[in-house]
């Protein structure tokens, strides 16, 4: 089974901004890295589509430094496991392999936060994010009535995309009020100029689409699909009719791969020094994983990883004073997007709460904590492995549902199997 | 001109661009309804991302497959609803 292991000095989880510039940084050193993604694509969520289009903008940039560079490349490569100190089992479609690094980098990501509420399980209600990766890969909206309905500044970008596909963007409901909204817009300049012009241009592409600040979605109506949605604000609670309600409070760190690591996480993020290296000495984290940021701040984190891995830290330079103001804006963020108390409770004893096995907030709450809950519902044991009602769980009820188990991904059994060196000859 | 290819949801046949996910597919054969839930109820893609499992579907006869995932290829055979 040699051919199906391979040993490389800096191995880079995840081929989104983070991963691409850790592996563009590493390999510039001169170290043999490899850049592996679970999906088909290079770039990540945020970057879907650039690649198949020749890349565009910053995607192009570092997708043929990342090529210049020489970095080897694994798509639909998606770690599994960690069998062995300085090994990872991942799945592929030749099968199982096996990888050895000297120097890991974890730049895996975020996934949407989702809240539940009466009908968040109707087919047509959709996470933000999530609707932009499919639209970025041609999903159908044109003519589609939607309303956005959560928090962040990703809710300006969503719309002017659900637009350009031909959306009719009824209403953009933003949970934080105008008095924190405009507080953040105050402490933006000194922080990020660049944002500015972004969210101008946001702006701009929206006129016409009203924007509710301090209203939020509290239940989905529709027989087999949704059909309408009630919003509610300090002013009163109305409903509207839409083929689309895309949904999200923001972003949550991907952690299992960390800690199945047994690297240290704080306050649902992964914690690193400032050369991204984590409480285990050569695993670097860098991106989402230590707290939401975005792009820029992706970026920046992957560079200094991958110095960092490669042993030339020196070389990170001026991205440490980069990284500091990415981090200020990162707060800045998490103070002005806080979730009121009112959208993390709006489930009804009747919603389910975790998808992948319908339990129910009445189901859970007869329990003291995610671990009773687990044994007794199976509330995060579907194939999600509770990635969804995690978040959910957490913000609801308090409860810390982290997981570190392998594997960290659904997987064939025979992924499983397949690296056991036992002899395995006859048939039945 | 873009390169496109075949498969067939649900036994109808439908032609996409070479590089569209499954889920897109579906989309713009008009279903909504991907998989059913324990309980159930009829549910669609969620996070896009391939982490939530809720876009299922059984590919080639293989059941669970991310549809969000999976790009399709000729002669692919997708059913939904199961």
């Amino acid at each position: 089974m040699s051919d199906a292991r391979s040993r490389f000095e800096v191995v880079v989880v995840g081929a989104g901004p983070a991963g691409l510039a850790a592996a563009v940084a590493a390999a510039e050193c001169g170290r043999r890295t490899l850049v592996l993604d679970a999906t088909p694509w290079l770039g990540g969520q945020i970057w879907r589509g650039r690649e198949a289009k020749g890349g565009t903008g910053s995607a192009k940039r570092w997708l043929a430094r990342l090529q210049a560079a020489g970095a080897a490349v694994a798509r639909q490569t998606a770690v599994v496991a960690a069998p062995a100190p300085g090994i990872l089992l991942a799945e592929s479609p030749e099968g199982p392999r096996e990888i050895g690094w000297e120097r890991l980098i974890l730049t895996i990501g975020a996934r949407e936060l989702f809240l539940p509420f009466p009908g968040w399980t109707l087919p047509g209600v959709v996470g933000i994010g999530g609707l932009q990766v499919l639209v970025k890969g041609g999903w159908p909206l044109a003519g589609k009535r939607i309303v956005i309905a959560g928090s962040g500044p990703l809710l300006f970008a969503a719309a002017a995309e659900y637009r350009a596909a031909g959306a009719d963007v009824v209403l953009i409901a933003e949970q934080t009020d105008w008095a924190r909204l405009v507080r953040f817009g105050l402490s933006l300049p000194p922080l990020a100029p660049g944002k500015i012009l972004q969210a101008a241009k946001y702006q701009a592409a929206l006129i016409g689409v009203p924007y509710r600040a301090g209203s939020w979605a509290v239940s989905a109506q529709g027989a087999d699909r949704l059909e309408g949605v009630t919003l509610r604000n300090a002013r009163g609670t109305w409903t509207e009719r839409c083929d689309v309600l895309a949904t999200g409070f923001g972003f949550l760190p991907n952690l299992e791969l960390p800690r199945l690591l047994g690297c240290r996480t704080e306050n649902g993020a992964a914690v690193v020094d400032d050369r991204q290296e984590s409480s285990q000495a050569g695993i670097f984290i860098a991106g989402e994983p230590t707290g939401i940021g975005g792009e820029g701040r992706a970026l920046v984190e992957g560079l200094i990883a991958g110095f960092a891995a490669a042993g030339r830290p020196e070389r990170a330079g001026r991205l440490r004073r980069k990284r500091r103001r990415a981090l200020a804006f990162s707060r800045a963020m998490d103070r002005a997007f806080a979730l009121r108390d009112e959208v993390r409770d709006l489930a009804s004893p009747e919603t389910p709460v975790c998808r992948c096995e319908d339990v129910t907030r009445g189901d859970l709450e007869k329990y003291g904590g995610w671990r009773a809950a687990k044994l007794h519902t199976r509330c995060g044991m579907g194939p999600c492995q509770g990635r969804i009602c995690g978040g959910a769980v957490e913000k609801l009820f308090g409860w810390d549902a982290a997981s570190n188990r392998p594997p960290v991904f659904p997987v064939s059994i025979g992924t499983l199997r397949e690296p056991d060196p036992g002899p395995s000859v006859d048939s039945e | 001109m873009t390169e496109t290819v075949s498969l067939t949801i649900n036994g109808r046949p439908i032609r996409v661009p070479s590089g569209t996910v499954v889920a897109v597919a579906l989309a713009l054969a008009g279903e909504s309804r991907f998989r059913r839930s324990v309980a159930g109820h009829p549910r669609g893609p969620l996070c896009g991302m391939g982490v939530c499992f809720e876009c299922s579907v059984t590919i080639d006869g293989r059941p669970h497959c991310r549809s969000c995932q999976t790009l399709c290829a000729d002669g692919m055979e997708v059913r939904t609803d199961e």
